[in-house]
Order: structure tokens, then sequence, then C-alpha cells
């Protein structure tokens, strides 16, 4: 069968894309890296692609705050390719600077225009840009694709701007997929396991079809075991615990 | 018309940035100040109607889940009510001229919402201080924390929002040299070329000869190319040592190193703007170190940021262009618990410049996507006045693009990246000379931030061109600018520069500003006439620029036209040939210090605890979390090791490409402290600690490449420069008898800051950078124990060498006996070491360095989480110590401590056979480090947990 299509969306100061097409090319998929620019001129057209990426970064330096003009762009230029994606049942995923990109351009927590500015991702609570390892709960009662059959992952996040901050109307309806935790799994252990300070250690949300995955952390940078930071002490893996959430993507699309 | 937003968190919400520099106003003393707010201000100048404003508030600069905004127009806030009483109000803004990323970004903004009535925007920032405070308090606030006055002003009243419009009107300036004499000649270089007087003399006869004066690009170009920071004149000049003349100082050491050695892997050296070897046959590694010292003493954050985006720019420019894998720093600062009173009127106090660089390096290499895996932060009074910063960049490239290009006559001068502006401006001739209390004020000029979206997209761009061979050479444009880049890259051949075409960021700029400015992320390429179609079209593509501003000739001469006249007319031999050789003293002699006379402590634990607390080797986590040191997904040994991640790796390994199991070690060794008794044993030992490392992690010594970066002062006196020559001739026979060669260096001098009337030299500070290829990344060691019951073995001679140590220092002395170094045993010793990695025998290993044993042991032991014992008794002697603090802190070269598996006890000491070791301890499941005397007495006992706090205590930010 024809392999999958994997479209991951550049901006200037995309920085983590090769990881990522590497993840997707592991899982058996083919990967496209376009910059907004050729999908804004139509260049490359979304529709040809099951998969769309929003990877991580500082796109336009996070000047203003963190993936706001991306996700401008994305908001005003091409708000009918990605509702049309959407609609069609294909998937989407943001990582880190995705992430951010997708709530400020209101593709996440829900697509429609209520979803802008009821959910957002402010500076850590240490007023720092944190990289270090977290470990991560995975919610068993989520519809998300990607993280089907993953109960925990241990993966770094690497972000300034990470704490999820939401409208006290939105908290009900909320899909939560990944929450920030210890070795344990304890979601109460505070920081620095919650990195940044997240409302209800929250560090993934996906939408209501589970197709749509937005998370913090960095799935791409743990997808070989010699990657853990303590492979030296532990018994060396071969696949990294980040590798399950492309493999997920990938087999979804070619299950359909 | 003028508007002005006001953005600032919710009440409901905390206002980090307020809190955090809330401490820092505390850390200074004033303690009165209850609370700290900090808002953005965006002044935007253009026509608007109030739906666009609300938009351009709503939709673009606010966030609404957390922010709140005043909008108002004109000058006046109407926001002064909104500040309760005992509320002061400071804002402050970068200068005129400075550049400001985020104001381009305001401006794409906005045109995105399809509001196209803003000209200009700019960016401030509001502090509201609360509390009880004097005036004196608020100027001391301004001055030691909220404005650098070199890049920022207090907004009083109306500021400039919009750069200068008025546009250059062209007038050619010739100086009258001919009539010229010395004394004059020598006020005019003082005037910014930094020239000396046999060089202004060369000029004036050289133009004497063409029968005409130097129009004033003319005598620019030639001081940018003469600049010691552009051609090391003191390396490549004649030194008189003694008895002995050398010539060139540079090819009879460093480089007759790598010629001798002649290693086969060593593929572009000293050549290009960075050194190349071979990675696996198919790519290239190469490594450049650059020091950005002038810059980051006088605005640590742009200075810094400028300084790594320079160094990133050194392998872009390599070969046809590498990609940046991985990037190192290394600083030298005075102690953060300096006294204010204390400091030398002009210079800013050493927190503040350590805090500004941090984020400058951080903010600028985490924006570029690559990852910082390696450094070292030292601190010493002598560098209060002159900080130095180290940055260093390692790129991968194909192995058949990793040759310097050769362009063609009648090949296009194109320039890509950032628009030209008067940023840094003398910035080679300024980093040429000793700084002083003035230098504030005159060299403000030389002060720039950087944009690192702009050198993103460049990279971005330049790699696709390059593997669509778009251009046919490349080169970066850095200290001296265009005249740099430009002048080098012609010449060989000749060009003709048409400088009206160059694409400015603001009028008003002449002929001379635009030849030799410096802004930031600008690469030059020499393009076929036929591809510079689709090369502009690849960049624009991006959006960024590419201009065709000359053309390479087969002339041999540098011509430069401003509107159709002739501005410059040049011969490239003269250009880069014509300059007189310096001819300087040098002498040495060892100084004497006061043998330490002191009795040894019964119980070592607190001379420990006082080593691991010390600024140089406590903790760097603060610094280290705050860089992206995983980005590109290679990282395979971190900084940060260990059973809770946070123990000192000795060196970092990196998987350049994501499929393949070949690995690139990265490693640094820089010891001042030796340097203050025999800078030859200092440079030993450096070179010495940074292969150290790179065999602690796992590595050998069959493909390493070194890089020195020398930072010295002023080498027109004698004794700095005899220093100069030690240091460089041990580069040499360390070089040669570890088989190590050097690929590329650079030196920083004149590093010596001038203070009433009295000339403070640093510390003679060589970095020694490694570079090794590893064959397979899962034989990789951390330095952390790992399991109860392994065993404990050093590796290598100790000797009574503790003259520079961290223990007298303690102590108060320095003492004479410096580490020196046998680098045949050395090689014997690191080889079979090595040999004992590569067959898994060792389960952790970590080099002795500063705190000798006694440091490594306690690192190993906590960041593994478990106990350990040590023998001293058992410890390998090169000659009789009965006193045991010496045993224990001893920093005696080539040394490890090991931890191996009782099961491959006889296969490893079989395989270190020959070697000087010792089993001398054990791992326990006790919470403690047990050391044991010679006596067999226990001279230390200390917990993991105390050991660690007072590690991490120090730099706990």
């Amino acid at each position: 069968m024809a392999k999958i299509k994997v479209l991951i969306l550049r901006g200037p100061g995309t920085n983590c894309d090769v990881e990522t097409a590497f993840g997707f090319e592991l899982a058996g998929a083919q990967v496209d890296s376009a910059h907004i620019n050729e999908i804004v001129r139509r260049g490359k057209a979304l529709s040809e692609y099951q998969i769309l990426t929003i990877p991580g970064g500082f796109t336009y330096g996070d000047d203003i705050s963190a993936g706001k003009i991306l996700a401008n762009e994305v908001r005003l230029k091409l708000a009918d390719e990605v509702q049309r994606f959407i609609a069609e049942g294909k998937l989407v995923l943001g990582i880190c600077n995705g992430f951010q990109v997708m709530v400020k351009a209101g593709i996440l927590p829900h697509l429609h225009d209520s979803s802008l500015h009821c959910l957002t991702l402010a500076p850590n609570d240490s007023g720092k840009f944190e990289c270090r390892w977290v470990y991560l709960r995975v919610n068993g009662e989520s519809p998300c694709i990607f993280t089907k059959g993953i109960r925990s992952m241990y993966l770094p996040v690497a972000h300034a701007e990470g704490k999820v901050v939401i409208q006290p109307e939105m908290r009900e309806n909320l899909n939560v997929v990944l929450w920030y935790a210890d070795e344990t799994g304890d979601i109460e252990a505070g920081y620095p396991h919650n990195p940044n300070g997240s409302f209800g250690n929250i560090a993934g949300i996906c939408d209501e079809s589970g197709r749509v995955f937005a998370l913090l952390p960095h799935p791409e940078r743990h997808i070989q075991g010699i990657q853990h930071p303590r492979w030296t002490r532990d018994k060396l893996k071969g696949y990294g615990d980040g590798f399950q959430i492309f493999l997920n993507a990938v087999k979804w699309v070619e299950g359909i | 018309m003028l508007f002005r937003i006001e953005v600032f968190p919710k009440r409901s919400l905390p206002d980090l940035r307020g809190e955090a520099l809330l401490r820092d106003i505390h850390d200074l003393g004033i303690v009165h100040v209850r609370e700290v707010r900090v808002s953005d201000i965006y002044s935007l100048e253009g026509d608007l109607s109030p739906e666009e404003l609300t938009g351009i508030c709503l939709e673009l600069l606010v966030d609404p889940v957390i922010q709140e905004y005043f909008c108002y127009a004109g000058w006046d806030s109407d926001t002064k009510e909104a500040e309760e009483k005992g509320a002061y109000s400071v804002e402050v803004a970068y200068n005129p001229g400075v550049m400001d990323p985020v104001e381009y970004s305001v401006i794409k903004g906005i045109v995105d919402l399809e509001i196209t009535g803003v000209r200009s925007a700019k960016t401030s920032r509001k502090y509201v201080i609360k509390g009880e405070l004097t005036q004196s308090d608020l100027q001391s606030i301004c001055n030691k924390l909220l404005v650098n006055p070199v890049v920022q002003h207090v907004v009083k009243g109306q500021d400039i929002i919009e750069l200068p419009r008025a546009a250059y009107r062209f007038g050619k300036i010739t100086l009258d040299l001919a009539n010229m004499n010395d004394d004059q000649l020598m006020e005019l270089s003082r005037g910014g070329l930094g020239l000396d007087l046999a060089e202004m003399r060369e000029i004036r006869r050289y133009f004497s000869t063409l029968g005409r004066n130097p129009t004033d690009v003319e005598l620019e170009t030639l001081a940018q190319t003469w600049s010691e920071h552009c051609v090391h004149k003191t390396f490549k000049g004649r030194i008189k040592f003694g008895d002995t003349t050398i010539d060139n100082l540079l090819r009879s050491t460093i480089m007759r190193a790598t010629e001798e050695l002649g290693k086969p892997w060593c593929l572009s050296v000293f050549r290009d703007n960075a050194g190349v070897i071979d990675f696996d046959g198919r790519y290239a590694l190469c490594f450049k170190v650059e020091t950005h010292n002038r810059p980051s003493a006088l605005e640590p954050y742009g200075g810094a940021s400028t300084g790594i985006g320079g160094v990133i720019r050194d392998p872009l420019g390599t070969g046809l262009g590498a990609k940046p894998i991985l990037n190192t720093d290394v600083f030298c600062f005075g102690p953060p618990d300096f006294p204010y009173d204390k400091l030398p009127k002009g210079v800013l106090h050493p927190r503040r410049i350590f805090k500004g660089v941090r984020a400058g390096v951080a903010d600028y290499g985490n924006r570029m996507g690559i990852p910082t895996v390696n450094g070292a932060i030292l601190f010493d009074e002598r560098y209060v006045g002159n900080p130095l910063v180290y940055c260093g960049t390692i790129g991968v490239l194909p192995k058949s693009m990793s040759q310097r290009g050769q362009q063609k006559p009648g090949d296009m001068v194109v320039l890509v990246g950032g628009r030209t502006g008067r940023d840094g401006i003398h910035g080679a001739t300024f980093a040429s000379v000793e700084l002083t209390e003035e230098s504030e004020k005159v060299s403000a000029s030389s002060v720039q931030i950087g944009n690192p979206i702009a050198e993103k997209k460049l990279v971005d761009v330049l790699l696709q061109a390059r593997d669509r061979g778009l251009y046919r050479r490349i080169t970066d444009c850095g200290g001296g600018g265009l005249s740099s880049a430009v002048g080098e890259m012609a010449e060989e051949t000749g060009v003709r520069v048409y400088l009206d075409r160059v694409p400015l960021k603001y009028a008003g700029l002449s002929y001379t500003e635009i030849w030799i400015s410096e802004s930031q992320e600008r690469m030059v390429l020499a393009v076929p006439p036929t591809k510079v179609d689709e090369l502009v079209e690849l960049f624009a593509s991006e959006d960024v620029e590419a201009t065709v501003i000359g053309e390479f000739t087969d002339d041999r001469r540098l011509q430069l036209f401003f509107e159709g006249n002739l501005v410059c007319d040049l011969e490239m031999g003269f250009l880069h040939g014509g300059r007189p050789p310096v001819e300087r003293e040098a002498v040495w002699e060892q100084p004497y210090h006061v043998e330490p006379d002191f009795l040894e402590p019964v119980d070592l634990r607190d001379d420990l605890l006082r080593i691991l607390g010390s600024w140089n080797v406590c903790s760097k986590e603060w610094v280290i979390r705050q860089y992206d040191h995983e980005v590109q997904g290679g990282s395979v040994i971190k900084p940060l090791v260990g059973i809770n991640n946070d123990g000192p790796s000795d060196a970092a390994v990196i998987k350049p490409l994501l499929d393949s199991e070949m690995g690139v070690i990265v490693s640094c060794g820089i010891n001042p402290r030796f340097g203050d008794i025999d800078p030859y044993l200092m440079a030993a030992s450096a070179i010495d600690e940074a292969l150290r490392q790179i065999v602690a992690v796992g590595g050998n010594l069959k493909k390493v490449a070194l890089l020195d970066n020398f930072s010295w002062g002023n080498p027109t006196k004698p004794d700095r420069l005899g220093a100069l020559v030690r240091a460089a001739q041990a580069c040499y026979d360390m070089a040669v008898a570890y088989g190590t060669p050097f690929i590329s260096g650079k030196d920083s001098l004149y590093n010596e800051y001038e203070v009433e009337g009295k000339s403070i030299c640093i510390p003679h500070t060589l970095l020694i950078s490694a570079m090794a290829v590893m064959e397979d990344v899962s034989k990789a060691v951390s330095m952390d124990l790992k399991q109860v019951g392994d065993l404990i073995y050093i590796v290598g001679t100790t000797y009574n060498e503790m003259g520079g140590s961290h223990y007298y220092g303690l102590h108060g002395f320095v003492g004479n006996n410096v580490p020196e170094v046998d680098p045949g045993r050395g090689k014997r010793l690191m080889d079979a070491l090595a040999l004992a990695t590569e067959q898994g025998l060792v389960e952790a290993c970590h080099d002795c360095s500063e705190g000798g044993i006694g440091v490594a042991a306690a690192e190993m032991a906590f960041a593994g989480g478990l106990g350990m014992t040590i023998h001293l008794e058992r410890v390998p002697l090169g000659e009789h110590i009965t006193r045991n603090d010496f045993i224990l802190f001893s920093e005696s070269n080539t040394r490890f401590l090991l931890e191996v598996a009782p099961a491959n006890r006889l296969v490893f000491e079989k395989t270190m056979e020959g070697i000087d070791f010792a089993l001398v301890g054990e791992v326990t499941n006790g919470e403690t480090l047990d050391v044991y005397g010679v006596d067999g007495r226990r001279v230390l006992s200390a917990s993991l947990a105390e050991l660690k706090e007072a590690w991490q205590k120090p730099l706990r930010w």
C-alpha cells in the first residue's frame, strides 16, 4: 500500500522538524517538510497529506508571545484548509511550539471560535526556560489516537512558556491526554515534576475526536533508547518512549 | 500619529518578571521595596482606526487569558491614576539604531492582520516599583539592574520612534597623509584605525608612490585587514625571546604540530572559517571557537548573543557550508559576590555580566535550535573588568563539500541575510586595544543585539542553496564586516563592489559605514551568473534577502563604487601582503610564590565541602537547564547525568546523524590558576584535561582534533608575550606527543583593564577545546556510580603537585609545584583505558581535575546516589607523600577514578598491565563517602546529602 504522507509545517524559527520527520519515517511514513509560505502560496496542498504536524521551535522568535505570529498566520491564511483537513478525519499533531501555535490559532481545545482565548500557555512559574526530563501519565479515558495503549512516558521538555492556563468555564469539557507526574505516576508531585506549573498538571490535550493532539514534551527526542538520560544505568532499550506516538498515528491512518 | 499599548499580567496572576526583579533589588540591599510590576509597551507610529487598534491589541499583542492592557494615543499615559501613591515608574527603551527583533515581528504581525497603516514600531519596558525608596535607591536600581546606557535609556517625555530617514549625501573623503608627520599619523590612527606608527608610515609611503592620498574607506579597509583581530600579527610576527628569534609563533608551534602529525583525516586546517576533519567517510565535522570579550563586558546580553551568533556562522561559512549541530560555551567572570563598592568605574557587576551573558547565549542558541552541550565557568577577581566569553560551534557537512570554494572571475558577489546598519562599527579594531573607563563611551557603536531568527532563516535556506549547488564559495560577515569578508574572498581574483546596492536598515549610512559595518546575520556568496536568479528566488521563498552587490574580477584589485564614484582602489598585493611585520620582545621568568606552611587538618570533611562549594567547582545546573541541550535529538551523554540527572558529566557525546551509531565527543580544558605559576604547564594541563574528559566518557585518542583559544594581556608588554610563547610551545609538545593535531584557533589579546592609570591584566587564559570521533556511541560511559559492591580503581600517578590547586587556594596560597604532564606515559595510559571502556569493562569513569581525588569521588558518589570508600594508602604515588590532604586534593594530571564490576576485575587488570593503577575502594550501600588515610585512620566521612548540597547551593539562583 502507498505510504502514509505526513506534512511537517515549518516557520521561521522551527527547529525540531528534522527529528520529528525521523520519528514518522521510522514509523513507516513518507514525510514532506514545508515552509508556511509554501502552503500559503499554494506551492503544496494540505489535502495531499493524512497527517499534519506542527513541530517544536521558536517560530518568529516567540516574539510577543510563544507561537503567536505563526498561530495568526494559520488562523488567518489557512483557516479553511485546516478545517477541511480535520473535517476529513485526518490527524493533527502539535509538539511544544506546535501546541502553543494550535491553541493560539483556535485549533485546540476545540475547533471553533469560542475555543480561541479560552486556554493559553503562559510563562513557566519558575520564570525560567526549563530543559529537563519529565514523567507523563496518560489519561486512559482519553479518546486520543496518538496515545492508544500507552500508560506512561518519560520525555524531555524544553520551553519557557508551557504553563496551561484555562478560563474556569472551559475546564469541564477539556480532553486531557497527558499529566505531568513523578516516577510513581503521582500527578500531584509538584515542581520540577510539573516543570511549568500547568493547571491540573496538564501536559497534553486533544479534541473530542482524539485525532487532533498537542503536547508540551518532545516525543521526537526520545525515539531511540540511547536518548534516555540514564541508559548507561538502566538497560539500553531499542526504542524510546516517544516512538509509540508516531507509530500509533501512522498505524491508525493505515487502518482506515 | 503615535499610539501606545501597555501590556501587563492580570492583577489576579503573579508578575514573574516583577518578582524576579524584586529579588534582585533586595539583593542590592534595598529592602523597603514591596512590589515590582513589569509591563511591555508597544509604541506604534502610523494611522489607525479605533477598530484597527483594538484588533492589534486583542488579536496580536495581548493574550486575554492572562494579560490586560492600556491603549492610548500620544505620549501621555492615562495609567498614572492606575498606580497608587508611593509607586515609582521607570520606562526603559533601546537607544535609536539598536536592533530589537521584536519590532520586526510586531510589524509583520500587524501586516498579517491586513492592517497597513503602521509605519514603525518600538518596544520598551515599564517598571512600576512600590515601596519607600529614596531617589538614590531608584538611581542605583536603574544603574545596577534596569538600564545599560550603552544600548538603553530611560524614556523621559517624548522618545524617538522612527529611525533616521535623512538620506546620505555623497561626498568623497580623502586624507592628506602626504603632509602628516608621525604625531598627526598616530592621532589619525587613534581616531578608530588602531594601527601602529610603522603601519601608518607604510601606508603613507604606499600612497605617495601612487602619487595620491588615500580615501577614508581605503584607510579603514587597511585598518580592518591589518588589525590584530583579523590577521593575528603577534602570532604571525617576529618575536625576540631571550637569545632566540621566533618567526611566526603560530607556524612554528601549533600549525607545525599538525603538519608533522600529517593525519589524513584532517581535511581542511587553518585555512577556512573552521577546521574540518573526516567523520565517517561520507560526512565531515568542523569546529570553531571564538571569543567575544569586549562587547560582553559592555553589554553582556548583546555581546554574548552576537558572540554565539558569530561563531555559528563560522561552520556555516566553512567549505560550502555546514549545519551547526552543537554549541559550547566557556565563561570567565569576576566572583558573583564581588563587593559593589570595590567595582571600578564604568564596569558592570560580575553577577549582572554573568546573568546577561547566560541569557544572551541561551536565547540565541535555543532559538537557533542548536543544543548547548558543553562548557565551563570560571571565576577570578582579575576578570571583573575584563570578562571572557568563549563560544564554539561544531557543524556537520558532506565530505565532498568540505573544501573552501573558489570563485571564478565574473561570479557575482551576493550578500544574504540581515540588513546593514551602523552596528558594530570598528568592532575589529576595538578588539585590538586595551579597555579603559572610557570604553563604555567610545565603543557604544561596537555593541549590538543579535537576531537569532534572522540567522535561523539564513541557515535553513542556505543549506538548501548549498545542496542545489547554487554558489561556488561562501564566507561569513564577522569582524570587519564586508571589508574583511569580501576583501579576503577576493584576494586571489579581485572584486568590484557597488556599495549603494547594499540593503540598509535605515537611511543615512556613508559608503564607509556600509563597508565596515558589522551588522549581524549576514553571509557573502560567490554565485555564477547563471545561478543568480534561482538563488534569489529560493531565498525570497523563505523571506530572506539576497542581493547582488558586485562581481569578482581577475585584476587583483579591490574597487569600491558608490553611486558610480570610485571610492576605493587598492591592490590585493598591498592589502594582504603590504603590512610591515611586527617585531616584539618577549621575556619569561618563573614567578616565586610563598610556599604554604599549615598543618594537615585532622579531618578533611570541611575542606572537601568548601572546595565543592567554591564558585569554580560548584554545580552549574542553573545555567545548563536554561540551555536546550536536547534539541536535534542527538544527545547520548548529556551535560547532567546520574540517578537524578544532576551529576557533572566529563564531556558530551552527540549522535550527529540520527540513523548512524557514530558519535562526536566534545570537551574542554582550561586552568588559568596554573598559569600564575607556569603558562607552559597551564597549557599542557589544559590539553591533558580535554583529552582526559574524552577518554572518561568512553572515547579514545585515535581521531581527536584540538582548538586553541588564547585570551591574553597586552602582547607589547614582554612578560605577557613571554608567557604566550611558553604556552604555545606546550601546545606543540603535547599535540605531537598525544597525536592530536590542532585544526583551528583564535587569539584575543590586549585583555587588560586600565583603572586609575594602573593596568589590570587577566590571568593568562588558554582554552583547549577537543572534538573526538566515536565509532559506537553505545560504548559511552557516564561518571555516576552504578552498583553496590563494585570496585573503585584509580588510574594514574599522584604527585605532590599542589601548586595552583583549589586546596591551596582555599588556604590562601598559590604555591609553586604546579602539576606537570608526561605525555608519553599519558598516552599509553589513555590508550589502555580506552581499550577497557571499549570492552565494556568500566561502569563509571570520572577524571581527577579541580579538587583532585576528593572532588571526583564525591561527585561520582552523589551523582549515583551510592556510598564509596577510598583508601589513600593504596593510591600510587610518584614521590613520597605523607600528608593525606595532599594525596586527596593534589591536582596531578592524567588520572581517573573508575568503577569496575568484580566480575571484570581480572580482565580489567590485565588490560591495564604496565599502567600505574590501583584498587582503592568500593561502592557501598551506605549514604556516605568515607576516606581512610595513609595510616588507616578515617580522615573524612561525609553524607551524600551534605556533599551534594554544598555543591549545588552556590548557584541555586
